[in-house]
């Protein structure tokens, strides 16, 4: 059995999801082979090498897989698949773009955000909002499967410097094109694999109480900074820092909830962080049934005063 | 231009669902059923569009059982034009739904498929990226804000990890709806009476001549490893003290 791993990279460095697709793969068994595909990503490439574990690193170098369009990467990936038995790629953003995509063109089914490896062809993945857990057997010849990234440790450590080959190039699609890209700059940790998140809810009221209390509160403990559904379609905060079932899913050692009912499409996205504080003026707030501490009262005058008690 | 809209029928999101006792499925049995939240979305965008004059006919189109009308009448009576029920019994796959879209595509020749990012009950996030890839078109993926430039270019901003990406697609394409495209209207009383007079057609995949026999096999379904509560702590200073001698997590 040989192995496919699909990493994400912005071109100089590796995703940090990508050490905990590893683990997902080294759980399934056999030899493991990195894609690098991009456009000027030979240092991307070359940090692959010395992931712990890897065979081969194949070096895939186009100008048509600039920005990482879905489109071009599945063809890519469509092309090279049959020489594994498993493709598989972290179920962020990116991953889920382009992997469904291949899935197709492959004509086989997908499995998406597992959680757990049962076997070699044998999946658990949350379903709806993780209330329930389905275990899937795949019959396909390739498996295409997407890992939540935090349900696997990351991978530690490196290995001797694996063997790179470069693939030819691909005949672009021209389906689509980048126009812009903004991301946001912050010098906090990524929400993703911060080991402390501080969250903010419809609680807050409005965006500068939201930024006045929570940001003094995450730099004190270095935290990113996550918030619910609610918090983000007020305006609080930008798209990306939601948390849930249908945002991000989160599993810091630390996960401090403000202002945020519970709501079960927000624990889907939260509640295998390691321990859970819940600040809430609502004693019979959900979000208490799953927090290790919970603290009854009003945010306003509790995160002043846990914030210059740190 | 026509925008195809594909609506799924899901348990409604207000409801805790739980597996079925012998862990076959999920219990559905006389719960709510509502349309999936992104296909609101997505039919809303579809609506806008039209409204704006840069769309002629909104078709929309579910796979799934009989019962699945609803989710079609839903539809039209936020709308849509016409309606095509795929009957099919049993469970549909991703890559099954996408054949049978597939071949409504291939029938109704729309210019554009709006569909929902994920449905939220399976939570696959697969299907839209399959049509597309199916038709050998552009796809958009997560829009929170689409923009046609006329019949054969769309500019869709796309929510990504960290940030906002726009695209320019070509069409046909199949665009994937976020939750900030719109806010979904509700269908009047008045529109749900008309709505019953619209045209809803019924396929079946044999007429479509696709074979949906699924790749996975169901194994399990069961409650995960469930979170116990913790304690109440009365202030900030026990809150504190706890963090930092019982979890040791600051
Ligand atoms: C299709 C779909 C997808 C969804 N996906 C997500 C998702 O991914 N993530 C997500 O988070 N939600 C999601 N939701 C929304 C979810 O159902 C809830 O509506 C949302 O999580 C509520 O956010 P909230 O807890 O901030 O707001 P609310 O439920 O309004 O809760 C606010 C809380 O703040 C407390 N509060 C108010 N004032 C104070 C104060 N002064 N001091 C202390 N406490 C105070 C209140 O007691 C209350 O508990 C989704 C919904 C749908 C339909
Ligand atoms: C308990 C359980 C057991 C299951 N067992 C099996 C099994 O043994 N074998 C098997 O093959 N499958 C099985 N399934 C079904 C399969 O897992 C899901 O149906 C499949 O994952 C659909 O994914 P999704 O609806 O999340 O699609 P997504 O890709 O998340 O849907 C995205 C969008 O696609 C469109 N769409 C999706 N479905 C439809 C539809 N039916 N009609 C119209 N538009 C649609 C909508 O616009 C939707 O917003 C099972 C499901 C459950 C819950």
């Amino acid at each position: 059995m040989t192995l496919l791993v699909v990493a994400e990279h912005d071109n100089h460095s590796l995703k940090a999801s990508v050490r905990h697709v590893l683990t997902a793969a080294q759980a399934i068994g056999g030899e493991i082979h990195v894609l690098i595909a991009g456009s000027g990503c030979e240092a991307a490439a070359e940090a692959a090498r010395t992931l712990p574990g890897v065979a081969c690193v194949r070096w895939a170098e186009d100008p048509s897989l600039a920005d990482g369009g879905a489109e071009n990467l599945a063809l890519l990936v469509t092309r090279i698949a049959r020489d594994y038995s498993h493709v598989l790629a972290a179920a962020s953003a990116f991953g889920k773009n382009w992997a469904p995509r291949a899935a197709a063109q492959l004509d086989v089914a997908q499995v998406s955000d597992i959680v757990r490896v049962d076997a070699p062809d044998t999946f658990t993945r949350p379903i709806y909002a993780g209330s329930v857990w389905a275990t899937y057997r795949s019959t396909d010849p390739v498996k295409v499967v997407t890992v939540r990234p935090t349900a696997f440790d990351a991978a530690a450590g490196e290995g001797a410097p694996a063997p790179l080959e470069r693939l030819g190039a691909e005949p672009g699609s021209g389906l689509s094109s980048r126009k812009a890209l903004s991301l946001s700059q912050s010098e906090r940790p990524e929400l993703e694999s911060a080991r402390v998140v501080v969250s903010g809810g419809r609680g807050l009221g409005s965006g500068e109480r939201f930024k006045a209390l929570l940001e003094p509160l995450a730099d004190k403990l270095n935290a990113a900074l996550g918030a619910s559904r609610a918090a983000v379609d007020s305006g609080y905060v930008p798209n990306d820092y939601q948390v849930g079932q249908t945002g991000k899913v989160v599993a810091p050692d630390l996960y401090i909830a403000v202002g945020i009912s519970g709501a079960i499409q927000h624990l889907a996205g939260m509640k295998s962080s390691r321990v859970i504080v819940a600040i809430n003026k609502d004693p019979d707030a959900p979000i208490f049934s799953v927090a290790d501490y919970g603290l009854v009262g009003d945010l306003n005058e509790i995160v002043p005063q846990l914030t210059a008690a740190l | 231009m026509k925008i195809l809209v594909p609506v799924k029928r899901v348990l409604d999101y207000n409801i805790k669902a739980r597996p079925k006792a012998d862990g076959t499925g999920v219990e559905l049995a006389g719960l709510k059923m509502s349309m999936n939240p992104f296909d609101e979305i997505a039919m809303e965008a579809a609506l806008r569009l039209k409204e704006a004059g840069q769309a002629t006919e909104i078709v929309a189109v579910s796979c799934g059982p009989a019962a699945s009308q609803e989710t079609l009448r839903t539809a039209l009576a936020l709308g849509a034009d016409r309606a095509v029920l795929v009957q099919c019994e049993g469970e549909l796959e991703p890559l099954a739904v996408a054949k049978l879209l597939r071949a409504v595509t291939l029938r109704e020749q729309p210019g554009l498929v709006l569909c929902g990012k994920q449905a939220i009950d399976d939570d696959a996030n697969q299907t839209g990226q399959m049509l597309s890839a199916l038709m050998g078109w552009a796809q958009a993926t997560f829009a929170s804000r689409i923009e046609l430039q006329g019949a054969s270019e769309a500019l869709v901003t796309r929510e990504i990890d960290g940030g906002l990406e726009t695209l320019s697609i070509r069409l046909p394409a199949v665009i994937t709806t976020d939750l900030r495209l719109n806010e979904p209207r509700y269908a009047t009383l008045p529109n749900i009476m008309k709505a019953k007079k619209k045209p809803l057609d019924t396929l079946t995949p044999a007429e479509l001549e696709v074979d949906t026999t699924p790749h996975l096999n169901l194994v399990q379904v069961f409650e995960p490893p469930q979170r116990q509560g913790g304690i109440r702590v009365s202030d900030v200073a026990e809150l504190v003290g706890k963090l930092k001698n019982e979890a040791k997590v600051i």
